[in-house]
């Protein structure tokens, strides 16, 4: 490593990179690299440019973009390298990709390292790409200085700088040591690329994860392997606030290949040799637990105490016109209740990390959404600085905002538990740990009142809601609600539509019940999609008109909504015949700066719902990678099925009754409907895609189950049976 | 002592005999291309082939798999050509990816089985492979094109 890496926070996660004499895949943590390094210096390294914190370009003609994003499965390993790899003129596909922890990686006004919020292409887009032009830009003034040539003569071809007659060429591994010489010129006076002379954006490129993703050699939380390392799972409460009282770990201790047994703030720790003998030590652990009372919390009960609630002024979102009024003197109305249940994420790899502390320090291996403040919580638990916690970030078997937790639990916890080992420990999880750990989306209790006049558009449109909203259990609590705890998160979606409705009201209230709540997949828009796609139905109904009609007749002066919906409905075959017993149901929401416009297609037989297609238009300005749009909408989608066909955690007793995949269902293989998606190209600005792809799914399903059956689906997930 | 035959390589090893084959593969083998996704053989996540069959190692007792051929993900291939790696790498199917060793275990073992598989056999070989990310359209699709590459069809 040269010295300007050595402080870096790299970490290795399995791309094929060789370096001292390490296999491609094999995990090796930077401080090993660098002593193996030092042991054979025999050949001479290779010399870096590396003119920004994003590139470094070595002399043995390799490419690294340098990322601070978790690839969690949304591509952003390969898009963001993609935008660099535009304006630095360099096949994508020749790239290395490295994920790494600084400042330099912080969210623009934020100060903070994160990964989430469908943000990472937006907000990264033009840093990458002045990134990418100023390193050419050096590596062009290198070549011109070489060849003694004016600079204007000269021109780049993947990698390779050339003359204007292409009689001399260089790599740019070969000048790196020269630009590496030179100033880095100032931000902004590089000239970027005109957007019609892209080469890569814009184009599919293939995921650059693929080959250690088919192999096995990607390396997640839970396969990191350090030498000495223990294995620990904990108890922790299942009621959900509990605390311990008392513990007996003998039974623990006598089983074979356990090493400790030991409480920490959230639970009782079993650390031992193996995965195996840590969770045969925690079957045989006796703990007394105080359930402070939240023994008697249930679901069904709370949603009681908030329906009764939603009948109550609110907390007030936005209030355009006078609701009552209009709905006093509206031709038709509806009054009704629209409710979510909680949700557990259910990434396929269960929460873990893996710790190290030594005094006055901690480091860390895990897959975190949330850089920042996981170090700064860590920090805190520990009582260190947070410049002395290090994050070595893996690949995420799955985020969904699971692994961006307000507390920062399973990386405080694995600190907290090897905090005094002496060695490595990583805490391991198992599905019923992680699905009863809470952090679910939040269960919303929602009022929806809407009318019509004469003419059948709407006139009046109230929602409010009632939930534990995200934001309140954030440390950014204080930035980011309102002064009279108003969280906008839990009515995101709802109180901006883009259709024009004269007189709205959205207001929420907060609860405060022991159960935590995090976000999950589009958030609030995951609720609110479902309460205002929901609304534009009954009121089209209450006006006799076609939902996809009545929505086109309100998006009139809205080109790009108006061009998805029609796009999603033309592509499915609005009004057309359909097979004998098959439906239509439509939904658009604009959510993360995208527009996303779903038609579903079913049929209900002996009561059972069959998803046949979905049909999907967006509009995110324009597609990076075109392809991976197309993924991310397919995995929203599916994300977003699972929710709507089963998708439920109903908490009894103070506890979560859903554990394992048997009682908490995702949809499989056989389930699943075609897909068919359309990118619909705009000249909005670039919007995100990871999450906007799953709000409209539930309304499309629950419009198109109404046309099917005449009910109206307001409680998710849509019933078991619907005979 | 127990001896497990690991991708062809045999190997004794001092374990508890219900440890269930993942944890033996992960903890001590050092294998980790196998995943643990909730040890009740309910997502296939941990899927490897015994003996060429598609078996969930949360589920199998290191004692039940001492006369048997194990495979693993990194047993499958020298440098993730095997038609079923080839036809994912070829239509991009992975996403976070930690699903996909199970989904390709799966899919390998069924086009020894079926070299030519319907959607109906499709639907039955992987029901048991969860993948939280939705890639199921594109494993579809993969298998099929695997199934074209294994005959000799070659990359398009």
């Amino acid at each position: 490593m040269s010295e300007a890496n050595a402080g870096r926070r790299h970490f290795l996660i399995g791309l094929g990179v060789v370096a001292a004499g390490t296999a491609a895949g094999i995990y090796v943590a930077p401080d090993l690299l660098a002593q193996s390094a030092a042991g054979k210096a025999s050949s001479k390294p290779p010399v870096d440019f590396q003119p920004h914190a994003f590139v470094r370009i070595s002399s043995d003609d390799s490419v690294t973009v340098i990322i601070g994003k978790s690839e969690m499965g949304q591509g952003v390993y390969t898009g963001l390298p993609m935008i660099l790899a535009e304006e630095l003129d360099v096949d994508p596909q020749r790239l290395k990709v490295e994920i790494a922890m600084g400042p330099e990686f912080n969210v623009p006004n934020l100060g903070i390292q994160f990964t989430g919020g469908t943000l990472s292409t937006i907000l990264s887009y033009d840093a990458l790409r002045e990134v990418g032009a100023t390193a050419r830009s050096m590596l062009l003034s290198a070549a011109a200085a070489r060849w003694k040539v004016d600079v204007a003569l000269l021109r780049t071809d993947n990698g390779v700088v050339t003359d204007s007659n292409g009689a001399r060429r260089a790599t740019y591994g070969s000048l790196a040591e020269a630009a590496s010489q030179l100033p880095v010129p100032e931000k902004g006076k590089v000239a970027l690329k005109d957007r019609k002379d892209f080469r890569y954006i814009g184009k599919s490129q293939k995921r650059l994860d693929n080959t250690v993703k088919v192999t096995g050699q990607a390396i997640f939380g839970s396969d990191v392997d350090l030498p000495g390392m223990l294995v620990a799972v904990v108890a922790r409460p299942q009621v959900f606030g509990a605390s311990v009282r008392s513990f007996d770990p003998k039974a623990a201790l006598a089983v074979p290949g356990v090493v400790e047994v030991k409480q920490v703030p959230s639970g009782v720790a079993v650390i031992a040799e193996h995965t195996w003998a840590a969770l045969k030590g925690r079957e045989a652990l006796v703990i007394d637990w105080d359930t402070a009372g939240n023994e008697r919390f249930s679901s069904e009960a709370h949603r009681a105490e908030a329906r009764a609630l939603s009948r109550k002024p609110g907390m007030v979102d936005r209030e355009t016109g006078d609701v009552e009024r209009a709905l006093a003197g509206a031709t038709a109305t509806f009054d009704v209740e629209y409710e979510v249940p909680y949700l557990a994420h259910a990434c396929m790899e269960p929460m873990n990390a893996v710790a190290q502390v030594t005094p006055g320090k901690c480091e860390l291996w895990v897959g975190t959404q949330n850089h920042t403040m996981d170090t700064v919580q860590v920090a805190a638990a520990l009582g260190i600085e947070p410049a002395a916690v290090k994050i070595n970030t893996t690949f995420l078997g799955g985020g969904f905002g699971r692994r961006a937790s307000s507390n920062a639990d399973f990386s405080v916890e694995a600190a907290m538990v090897a905090n005094g080992v002496g060695k490595p420990v990583k805490v391991f999880w198992t599905r019923e740990d992680d699905t009863r750990a809470g952090w679910y989306r939040p269960c919303s209790i929602n009022r929806v009142r809407g009318g019509i006049g004469a003419d059948g558009m709407p006139v009046a449109y109230h929602h409010v809601s009632v939930s534990k909203p995200v934001l309140t259990q954030s440390p950014l609590a204080k930035f980011a609600i309102r002064k009279d705890g108003f969280d906008p998160t839990s009515t995101e979606g709802s109180s901006k539509l883009p259709y024009s409705i004269p007189n709205l009201r959205v207001e929420a209230h907060n609860t405060t019940e022991p159960v935590t709540t995090l976000f999950w997949r589009s958030v609030g828009h995951s609720t609110n999609a479902f309460i205002a796609n929901g609304a534009l139905d009954e009121l089209a109904a209450l006006a006799g008109r076609d939902p996809y009609e009545y929505r086109r007749a309100l998006l009139a002066d809205k080109p790009r909504h108006l061009a998805v919906l029609d796009k999603a409905a033309t592509e499915a075959g609005w009004g057309k015949a359909l097979p004998a017993g098959h439906f239509h149901g439509i939904a658009l929401h604009e959510s993360f700066a995208s527009i996303v416009a779903e038609v579903a297609e079913v049929s209900v037989a002996d009561g059972k719902v069959v998803v046949h297609r979905i049909t999907c238009a967006v509009d995110c300005g324009f597609a990076i990678n075109p392809d991976q749009v197309v993924a991310q909408m397919q995995s929203s989608i599916v994300y977003g099925l699972s929710a709507v066909l089963t998708g439920e955690i109903t908490v009894e007793g103070g506890r979560a009754v859903q554990g394992n995949f048997h009682e908490y269902t995702i949809l499989r293989l056989a389930e699943t409907p075609v897909m068919d998606v359309h990118i619909v190209e705009s000249d909005g600005p670039l919007g995100g895609i990871g999450e906007p792809g799953t709000p409209p799914v539930a309304p499309a399903v629950c419009g198109a189950l109404y046309a099917a059956t005449g009910k109206r689906i307001r409680r998710l997930p849509i019933p078991a049976s619907l005979a | 002592m127990i001896t497990l035959n690991v991708n062809g390589v045999s190997r004794e090893i001092d374990a508890d005999p219900d440890m269930p084959l993942l944890w033996a593969l992960r903890d001590l083998f050092k294998l980790t291309g196998t995943k643990y996704g909730c040890g009740m053989a309910l997502c296939g996540a941990c899927t490897v082939h015994l003996d060429g069959q598609p078996v969930r190692s949360c589920s199998v007792p290191i004692s039940a798999a001492t006369t048997g051929r194990i495979t693993t993900i990194e047993g499958l291939s020298s440098g993730a050509d095997h038609p079923v790696q080839k036809a994912w790498i070829e239509l991009d199917v992975v996403q976070c990816g930690y699903c996909q060793s199970g989904q390709i275990m799966s899919a390998a073992a069924l086009l020894e089985a079926k070299p030519d598989p319907s959607d109906a056999d499709i639907d039955d070989a992987m029901n048991g492979n969860i993948c939280r990310c939705g890639t199921y359209p594109r494993i579809r699709a993969a298998i099929k094109r695997a199934a074209q590459i294994k005959r000799g069809g070659g990359s398009t």
